[in-house]
């Protein structure tokens, strides 16, 4: 069993290597999309049931393996060692068993794309990042797979990187993402200074006896690194540009389990960030604010898979929020089960771009304004699309109803009194509110009512690897919530994924202290009306109007609507404050600076030894007896050197 | 170590007396030929010092190398390539002046250098000047420079016919 | 020890003497061959040095070194007249101030 660890790690690279450049070689091979398909989806599936061996045979006692020493320098000693504790195996289940059914998915998905080799040797790449980041033991490995998932959005963002404003998406993730990276780099260096080792398990000891701004500083700037990777305020403007890329990778990189990998590291580092109340105020502050402004912006957008984007956002800040109130359980349950739906919605919305593109004569596929009344074309994809939403919206008994409520209680059970927190449980509450609706909208306009796009032929269910997953991922989507039953049944006694999660994470003692079973009611009770009320209300609105009811959301809304449409004018104002100076100065400061400061050094310094060869180069002048008197000369400065010297 | 006899103080002043006349006869020397013949008288004299230090196998290979088989091949040249007389050879100039300046600073120095010698006489029983000592020596301590010297004159003879061949058209 | 008896320095001053006329001649001589020669008076001279060494020390290397000497200028003196007649070959000359291909 141990022997097999190793294989989590190595596999999709080698599934990776042998699908890129097999691909890339053999013409033959490359022509072959389901053996293609089918080794990659195997290499990350093997991997999952190793992970699930382990999690079921798991004692409690973390297995290590460690590949190789990495970098060795001084006190600095890096080696390839993974650790498979509780929080890695369940990050792990989730990276490989979510992408082992979005490989699966990109198999019917895919067909016929000229890239289709490649397109899976970015995912099996891109799992064997996700895998070092998860499973690595120390901040360098970790870093590793941090850049290296970048890396893979970065490339499958740009897939079809020939249409200009999809590289540019590309672009501007990796960009995002570095801003973040600098931080994480920063971090790490004070890591080392102050510990003397990058390892996780190291720092987490020495937290006790930093001085408590040393923690202050490394916990904000590690919470900067996940803004980035994890789209929040105010890096997040990435991610919905980010949907530029095929629809499986944003179901898998850019919901399931890339942008959560800034959760997973605060959740790994949760003594350090227990041990400072200002950086979780600050993170709360900020998760509040990206919730509610995704879940407005999502609101107002047409796109399908913008919506679920801005979703995404939002959803991430509901993470977030709950580790700001150091619920870190909580957090990590909501990862769980926001893979499932999220990946389930994605792939959804995949199915319908799928279908609407095979019918030519829609304009824009993705444009919900455009479908209308496919579930009678498209079954599977209309049932699973709307069990997701129902989980999303929290809509109990579905796995989005507990995890969110559990958000919900840590933030208000956070303390007694009126404070920050409680204004953050009102805002995520709204956010709540407002995700049922949008949910709601996007899936009434996609799925029910009329049809809007032009008569004649209809759109067809997707084949069969593409509806498994589905079907899989909505399964997950309606029982994965019972891992982690509240409070109020048996005093946490069944919050299984707390008892698991408990030897690695130390969550808040106030929240649990702070509950009492009348609270507990009131609190599910209040956001089950709430989203109950809202998927309602949406239904209704959306039934009786079809797409009128935009018109009616845009009056309730009022001014703000325009904003909204207009994501908050966040990409103008990062164009006007950051970008345009910075072109600016690029073209008429540092053009400058480069033509005459670096240009006039590099030729300067041709044109001095070149003058100086011109003045020397008489002493060349070809006669023999010169150059032996000049030697003789020589010799004898040398004698004198060495006698008198 | 013994000290030097008479006959060797003899030798020694003899042939030193020579053997600078025949080295400044080849550099003051016009013509080739001359030079050339001071050169050979230079050798014999250096044979004669061998002689005086007791190495007489070393003097007679001297003879018959330097003397004998080089300088021949050196005249051999000369006329063949039936060369002129060199003008100016005595004419003083800013280099000549230059080189004397410098020979005699390198001999001041390297007398300098040296001067702790004067303490040590050249004895006169030198064992390996005899033939016996040095094929023995050659035989075994230096066997493989020995055998590498033989691959030296084969490269060399190769390489000589090599250079100074008239290239033929048939090799383009 | 009179002053006419020679000593080891007697022996390396005459090698001295003879390698710096040899140096001048080199520096000095327009005549490729008188040059060549000048080289070779420059070897004996060390050579002379060598056998003085050699004596004072009474041991072999000294000898053996200038037995090795003998042959390789027997072998340089065979190439380097070999390249000489190449160049008079070429040039109807062997001037060495007149070959100035190494020049800037």
């Amino acid at each position: 069993m141990q022997a097999l660890f190793p294989l989590v790690i190595l596999l999709p690279l080698l599934g990776s290597a042998l699908v890129g450049l097999g691909g890339f070689v053999a013409p033959g091979f490359r022509r072959n999309e389901s053996l293609l398909g089918g080794l990659a989806t195997l290499m990350v599936a093997i991997p999952f049931f190793i992970i699930l061996a382990a999690f079921l045979t798991f004692d409690g006692q973390p297995l290590q393996f460690s590949l190789f020493s990495w970098m060795q320098a001084g006190d600095l000693d890096i080696r390839f060692s993974y650790e498979f504790d509780q929080l890695s195996l369940v990050m792990g289940m989730i990276v490989t068993g979510v992408g082992a059914l979005i490989h699966l998915y990109s198999i019917g998905y895919m067909h016929g794309d000229p890239g289709y080799y490649k397109f899976f040797a970015y995912l099996n790449l891109f799992i064997f990042a996700m895998n070092n980041l998860i499973l690595g033991d120390n901040f360098a490995v970790m870093f590793l797979g941090w850049e290296g998932v970048g890396l893979c959005s970065y490339l499958l963002i740009g897939f079809w990187y020939q249409d200009m404003p999809k590289a540019e998406a590309a672009q501007k993730a990796f960009i995002a993402n570095r801003i973040g990276d600098v931080a994480m780099i920063i971090a790490m260096i004070m890591v080392f200074r102050l510990v003397g080792s990058l390892d996780f398990s190291d720092l987490n000891q020495a937290v006790a006896s930093m001085p408590g701004d040393q923690v202050f500083w490394i916990s904000l700037l590690v919470f900067i690194a996940a803004t980035g990777k994890s789209a929040q305020i105010p890096l997040f403007v990435w991610l919905p540009d980010a949907m530029a890329g095929p629809t499986p990778v944003s179901a898998l990189i850019h919901a399931a389990t890339m942008v959560t990998s800034g959760i997973y590291l605060v959740a790994r580092l949760n003594p350090l960030f227990s041990a400072s109340p200002e950086v979780m105020a600050i993170i709360v502050v900020v998760a509040a604010l990206t919730a509610i402004v995704a879940a407005l912006i999502a609101m107002a957008q047409n796109d399908i898979k913008k919506v679920l984007a801005y979703s995404t956002v939002s959803q991430l800040g509901f993470m977030f929020m709950a580790l700001g109130a150091g619920a870190y359980t909580a957090a990590i349950f909501h990862v769980m089960t926001h893979a499932f739906f999220k990946a389930c919605l994605f792939l959804g919305s995949g199915s319908v771009i799928h279908a609407m593109e095979h019918m030519h004569s829609v304009k824009d596929p993705q444009d919900i304004r455009t479908m209308g009344g496919l579930r009678k074309y498209m079954p599977a994809t209309s049932t699973t699309f709307w069990i997701s939403t129902l989980a999303i919206s929290g809509i109990i008994p579905l796995a989005g109803f507990f995890s969110k409520d559990e958000i919900l209680a840590s933030l208000f059970l956070f303390d007694t009194g009126f404070d920050l927190y409680k204004i953050v449980w009102l805002v995520a509450s709204l956010t709540a509110v407002l995700t049922a609706v949008y949910m709601t909208r996007l899936t009434m306009l996609t799925f029910e009512g009329k049809q809007r796009y032009p008569e004649g032929k209809h759109p067809h269910e997707s084949p069969a690897t593409m509806t498994i997953p589905l079907w899989i991922l909505a399964a997950l989507a309606v029982v994965g919530g019972f891992l982690g039953l509240p409070y109020l049944i048996g005093h946490g006694e069944y919050h299984l994924l707390n008892h698991w999660l408990e030897p690695v994470i130390r969550n808040n003692p106030a929240i649990e202290a702070n509950a009492s079973t009348g609270k507990e009611v009131f609190l599910i009770l209040f956001s089950t009306l709430l989203a109950i009320g809202a998927v309602l209300f949406t239904r209704n609105l959306y039934r009786k109007h079809d797409l009128e009811a935009d018109v009616k959301v845009k009056k309730a809304f009022g001014g703000l609507f325009g904003a909204m449409q207009g994501k908050f004018y966040l990409d103008e104002l990062y164009q006007t404050v950051f970008i345009g100076p910075f072109m600016m100065i690029g073209k008429k400061v540092l053009s400058w600076f480069d033509t005459n400061i670096v240009d006039g050094a590099v030729n300067g310094s041709g044109t001095v030894v070149g003058s100086i060869g011109e003045v020397f180069r008489r002493l060349q002048g070809g006669l023999i007896s010169n150059y032996l008197l000049l030697i003789t000369g020589g010799v004898l400065v040398m004698l004198s050197y060495l006698i008198f010297g | 170590m013994e000290a030097a006899t008479t006959i060797q103080t003899i030798l020694f002043w003899a042939f030193t007396v020579l053997g600078l006349a025949g080295a400044v006869g080849l550099i003051f020397n016009r013509n080739p030929v001359y030079a050339a013949l001071s050169l050979v008288l230079n050798f014999f004299s250096i044979a004669g010092l061998y002689l005086s230090l007791g190495a007489e196998f070393l003097a007679a290979i001297q003879i018959l190398v330097y003397a004998g088989a080089i300088m021949v091949l050196f005249l051999f040249v000369i006329m063949l390539l039936n060369l002129q007389e060199e003008h100016g050879v005595l004419k003083f100039d800013a280099r000549r002046g230059l080189a004397f300046i410098l020979g005699l600073g390198f001999v001041a120095e390297m007398m300098f250098v040296a001067k702790s010698f004067q303490a040590f006489p050249a004895g006169s029983n030198f064992v390996y000047g005899k033939v016996e000592p040095i094929g023995r020596a050659l035989m075994t301590d230096y066997l493989f420079p020995f055998e590498m010297i033989s691959v030296v004159l084969l490269a060399a003879l190769i390489g000589a016919i090599l250079v100074a061949r008239r290239h033929t058209h048939q090799e383009g | 020890m009179d002053l006419l008896t020679p000593t080891v320095y007697s022996y390396l001053t005459v090698a001295l003497v003879m390698f710096a006329l040899g140096t001048i001649g080199v520096i000095t001589r327009r005549n490729g061959i008188v040059v060549f020669m000048c080289i070779e008076l420059m070897l004996n001279a060390v050579n002379l040095a060598l056998i003085t060494f050699s004596n004072m020390w009474n041991d072999p290397a000294g000898s053996m070194l200038v037995f090795f000497v003998m042959v390789v200028a027997a072998a340089e003196a065979v190439v380097g007249l070999a390249i000489i007649i190449a160049l008079f070959r070429n040039q109807q000359d062997i001037d060495i101030n007149q070959v100035n291909i190494f020049k800037w």
